[in-house]
């Protein structure tokens, strides 16, 4: 059984390397993650009745749960890379990550939209005085630096150590993201609990893996190109 | 961006076509079948009652025309069947609204237990009412009913009598989210004597032409259109003057963010989030400034002459 589930990741693993496979399992990729903000379009401008009595409610959550999916989705390359020991998932982490910063932008923006009628004061206002807000807002600066430097150049130029350190932030933008969801909801907190439940089991993951490398049982993680 | 607020609106005159006007029968049927095929448990009897209501009219009405009726039957608070907005509208058939009694009690000479169909005999009266959600949307929905104080005058109220409770039903077998313990049930709400007593507010009956849809709150509900839409307790079971200000379940539940007065007012925030504005469903931009009272405040400022609302929220 093992033998097997071996030879099947590693027949994922040299899949994965063969570029014609790559482009097309990424072009998939693509679609799916371009898929919540085309149905999205296409019920604003054509059906709005389909987003029910408060369209812009709907908008605003839905691209605010897709950017928190593609967050964890992001944090789960690498526990699912050592776990399944299929290396080249890692391939697709920078687009994931770039798909959660691009509907983070996309959530801003129709808040700043739809919520705030693009008054600035109240904007600022709201940055400054509601910590849901706050705490959203700074995920979202956060994740500036990370979209930037996500360049092979931009790796080459940092040096892997140093990007390796600035990209840790990413669980400070996952953490406030979850935070955000969680301050916002007013009583009824299920939703936003499922999220933290998954991070939290990320968190512990590599928590997990870090002690047992630390008391020397093991290398902790699996050695994965 | 005006396009999005193109949606389909309904004029006054249109409120209730003759041909929504559902059979009673009809629509008993429908729901007992849905129950009997669909959940377990469910009780046979649980159905909504759709009858036409006649109802005066005149009421000054708000600029804006009344909410498209689908909205304000499927996009609803009414916790006792879940929390997401479209909960109460598949849930609430759940609820049997007849028969159904208000018992009424407490500071007063004459308590006691009025029926639905006494309820309903009351002169009726059309009353489109803005409707301002704490969560900064807004709808306008043409209400029917009467005012609280003819109902205050049955019981006679005594001096004592300087708050008035309003309870919900708790019907565990029937309304699903009660299993969450969200808030503290049953649901309460409770006004000060001259608030309930101004003629704004409504024991209300009906809406759009008919009897409530069970999600609005059926067979009988409050509404205070000043306030933000929780204080208007639905599904009405029993009615108390007392001395004490009492602590309705929002405000039990977090009384910095819900006081207990809870008038619309847009210099006074949310903890958690602005209420400058609103969005008058469905539209999709919040291009509305939120007027103080919800826009009643010529009928009802002078019940607040000198206070601080910002401290009395």
């Amino acid at each position: 059984m093992s033998t097997s589930s071996f030879s099947l990741s590693q027949r994922a693993d040299e899949a994965l390397r063969d570029n014609r496979f790559r482009i097309i399992l990424k072009l998939l990729v693509w679609l799916a993650a371009l898929y919540p903000l085309t149905a999205l379009s296409t019920k604003i401008l054509f059906d709005p009745l389909a987003l029910g009595a408060n369209p812009a409610e709907t908008i605003l959550r839905s691209t605010g749960d897709w950017t928190l999916r593609f967050l964890l989705l992001t944090l789960a390359i690498t526990p699912l890379r050592r776990i399944t020991s299929i290396g080249g998932l890692i391939r697709f982490r920078r687009l994931l990550g770039l798909f959660a910063f691009f509907y983070g932008l996309v959530h801003l923006g129709c808040y700043i939209a739809f919520d705030r009628y693009f008054v600035l004061s109240e904007i600022t206002a709201d940055i400054i005085k509601r910590p849901f807000i706050t705490v959203g807002f700074a995920a979202l600066v956060l994740m500036i630096p990370l979209a930037l430097t996500s360049t092979r150049a931009a790796v080459m130029r940092l040096g892997g150590a140093r990007w390796q350190d600035l990209h840790r932030l990413v669980y400070v933008v996952a953490i406030l993201a979850v935070l955000h969801f969680w301050w916002l909801v007013k009583r009824d907190v299920t939703e936003p609990l499922i999220y933290a439940a998954i991070l939290a089991a990320l968190f512990a993951y590599r928590i997990i893996a870090r002690v047992k490398k630390r008391s020397g049982r093991g290398s902790g993680f699996p050695s994965v190109r | 961006m005006p396009r999005f607020n193109d949606m389909p609106r309904i004029a006054p005159s249109d409120i209730t076509p003759q041909g929504v006007w559902l059979n009673r029968r009809h629509l008993i049927a429908g729901a007992a079948a849905l129950g009997g095929a669909g959940l377990i448990g469910g009780s046979a009897q649980a159905a909504q009652v759709i009858e036409p209501l006649k109802a005066a009219t005149g009421f000054p009405a708000p600029s804006d025309p009344p909410s498209d009726k689908k909205l304000a039957t499927t996009y609803n608070n009414y916790y006792e069947f879940g929390t997401s907005k479209s909960a109460p509208a598949m849930n609430a058939h759940r609820l049997t609204v007849r028969p159904w009694s208000v018992e009424i009690s407490g500071e007063v000479s004459k308590p006691r237990t009025i029926g639905i169909e006494e309820l309903l005999a009351f002169p009726l009266e059309e009353r489109i009412y803005r409707f301002r959600c704490v969560e900064a949307w807004s709808m306008v929905v043409p209400w029917i009913g009467f005012e609280f104080n003819k109902l205050a005058a049955l019981v006679e109220p005594t001096s004592r009598a300087k708050f008035v409770r309003f309870t919900t039903a708790e019907r565990p077998s029937e309304m699903p989210g009660l299993g969450s313990p969200v808030l503290d049930w049953p649901y309460t709400e409770a006004l000060r004597i001259d608030e309930a007593m101004h003629p704004l507010t409504l024991v209300t009956l009906g809406m759009y032409g008919e009897t409530l849809p069970n999600q609005n709150g059926a067979p009988v509900r409050l509404v205070v259109p000043w306030k933000y839409g929780y204080k208007s307790a639905k599904s009405i079971v029993k009615i108390e003057f007392v001395e004490k200000q009492p602590v309705s379940s929002w405000t039990k539940a977090a009384s910095h963010e819900y006081g207990f007065y809870s008038n619309v007012n847009p210099n006074v925030d949310h903890p958690r989030w602005s209420q400058k504005r609103e969005r008058l469903l469905p539209a999709l931009f919040a291009s509305r400034e939120t007027e103080m009272f919800n826009g009643y405040g010529a009928q009802v400022a002078s019940l607040y002459a000198g206070m601080d609302l910002k401290v009395n929220h």
